[in-house]
């Protein structure tokens, strides 16, 4: 394989987990992803739980379908991909519900909802189907991340404008916002303002970022 | 090997299937108990959180008995009938015609004073939601409430689940002399209605199905209310007498206008 030729953490490797960061951000750039930054940013908490799922769940998924990807008839490639993150995300929701019951009930339905994020089977197709485990494992992290601070920064704004408060810690109530007329925003908590809040970060990153811009 | 053959990709997606079905048989009987086990011990612990009494899920299982000293199962009509009320699943129970269901009752005793537990399950925006009610001696003063949801969403309707909501539950009444009004949960609640607490914006729809909840699943209890509190039946029975007797004269005063 060809990773064995270079180093585990060559300069294209390390690109595999910066690119998604940035310069090809899946929810960002491209725009995958949506439905869940939507349902689950009202909160910081939820948001990073689901953070973390849907970085071992693209990892793992990605890894598998690399290994596999020899063998994967293309006609039901996408079908074996949709069943490879089923499985997982079955697993993770029987393993949370036995042994970590307080996590399973923060994540709810959201555990559900990591087997229809597009992220997941975009990489899985797009990746996973043409490298080798170890790529598509650096892969999966770069791209979680890349899911991941979107997801935090949504939801940090969200819940900060929307009810005053990080983590349910009453911050704007500490430093006494609510005494000199400042009231919460209601509708930071509705689901349009984290499309507008998703809108406002692609701005500013094609501010910062002028490769970005399509060249007219 | 030609991996795009018809057999082959009929073989590998019956393999597939095959070896996915094992593994998820496997893992729901491996993993089976401890999560009914963590089902049960939560059921301990939100009894017991709506009598105020603060425990881990770990803890409640030797705490409850010091607390529940009673556990009943009565009918529609008010009469103790036999059963482990713990056991009885209020999601089928609903489904059940009214007059059949098994209604089940939790008796605390907490600082010497009798807290009576009713249990209620009811439907959100997305699934589910459910909690208990402790009443006070008095069975028309909430002792506390507490309520939770299977997949309300995160910041909206499941907010039910948190203090801010659960607290002012507490001290609300459930009868305005003796008609059963319930607590409802409304937009904007004046601190001093007696029977109505604040909603949570956003989340209307969780907020109309707890209202619905307490009304339906404490209605049920109402005949067992009674035969507790002999006081508001006889008074209950003082009202029908005496709006009878209204309707008599009346009736004989719209009589006597009509021979004139």
């Amino acid at each position: 394989m060809s990773n064995k030729k270079e180093a585990l953490f060559s300069k294209k490797n390390k690109k595999l987990i910066s690119d998604p960061l940035n310069d090809n951000n899946p929810i960002t750039i491209q725009v995958l992803g949506i439905c869940s930054a939507l349902a689950i940013t009202v909160q910081l908490k939820p948001a990073i739980v689901m953070a973390i799922s849907v970085l071992f769940v693209l990892s793992v998924a990605n890894v598998l379908i690399s290994l596999m990807r020899h063998l994967i008839p293309s006609r039901i490639r996408i079908i074996v991909q949709l069943v490879v993150i089923a499985t997982l995300v079955i697993l993770v929701d029987q393993v949370l519900k036995a042994y970590v019951y307080d996590v399973s009930k923060e994540l709810s339905v959201f555990v559900g909802l990591i087997i229809t994020n597009c992220i997941i089977m975009g990489r899985l197709e797009a990746f996973g189907m043409a490298n080798g485990p170890w790529k598509s494992f650096l892969d999966g992290i770069g791209n979680s991340f890349g899911y991941a601070w979107i997801l935090i920064a949504v939801a940090f704004f969200r819940e900060l404008l929307g009810s005053g408060t990080l983590f349910g810690y009453p911050v704007l109530e500490k430093i006494g916002l609510y005494n000199l007329g400042y009231e919460n925003n209601g509708m930071m908590i509705l689901p349009p303002m984290a499309l507008i809040t998703v809108g406002i970060i692609i701005w500013i990153q094609r501010i910062k970022n002028k490769d970005l811009v399509e060249s007219k | 090997m030609d991996v795009n053959k018809n057999s082959y990709t009929l073989g590998f997606a019956a393999i597939m299937v095959i070896i996915v079905a094992a593994l998820l048989s496997v893992a729901a009987i491996v993993f089976k108990e401890p999560q009914e086990r963590n089902v049960e011990l939560e059921k301990k612990q939100n009894i017991l959180k709506s009598v105020a009494v603060e425990v881990s899920r770990e803890e409640s299982e030797t705490v409850y008995y010091n607390f529940i000293k009673e556990e009943l199962v009565i009918d529609s009509k008010g009469e103790i009938k036999e059963g482990i009320a713990f056991d009885v699943d209020l999601a089928k129970e609903l489904k059940k015609d009214i007059s059949e269901q098994k209604l089940p009752l939790y008796i605390a005793e907490v600082g010497g004073e009798k807290k009576y537990i009713i249990p209620l399950r009811g439907k959100g925006l997305w699934g589910p939601i459910w909690g208990f009610i402790a009443l006070n001696e008095d069975l028309n003063t909430v002792y506390g409430a507490i309520f939770d949801h299977k997949g309300e969403t995160p910041g909206l309707g499941a907010e039910i689940n948190t203090g801010n909501f659960q607290i002012p539950f507490a001290g609300k009444t459930i009868f305005e002399g003796i008609e059963f009004i319930s607590i409802s949960v409304i937009k904007s609640a004046e601190e001093d209605n007696m029977h109505a607490v604040n909603g949570i914006s956003g989340g209307t729809i969780t907020s109309n199905g707890v209202s619905d909840m307490i009304k339906e699943r404490l209605e049920r209890y109402l005949p067992y209310f009674e035969n507790q509190n002999p006081e508001t039946k006889i008074e209950k029975e003082v009202k029908i007498i005496f709006s009878d007797s209204t309707l008599t004269d009346s009736l004989t005063k719209i009589q006597e206008e009509s021979y004139e």
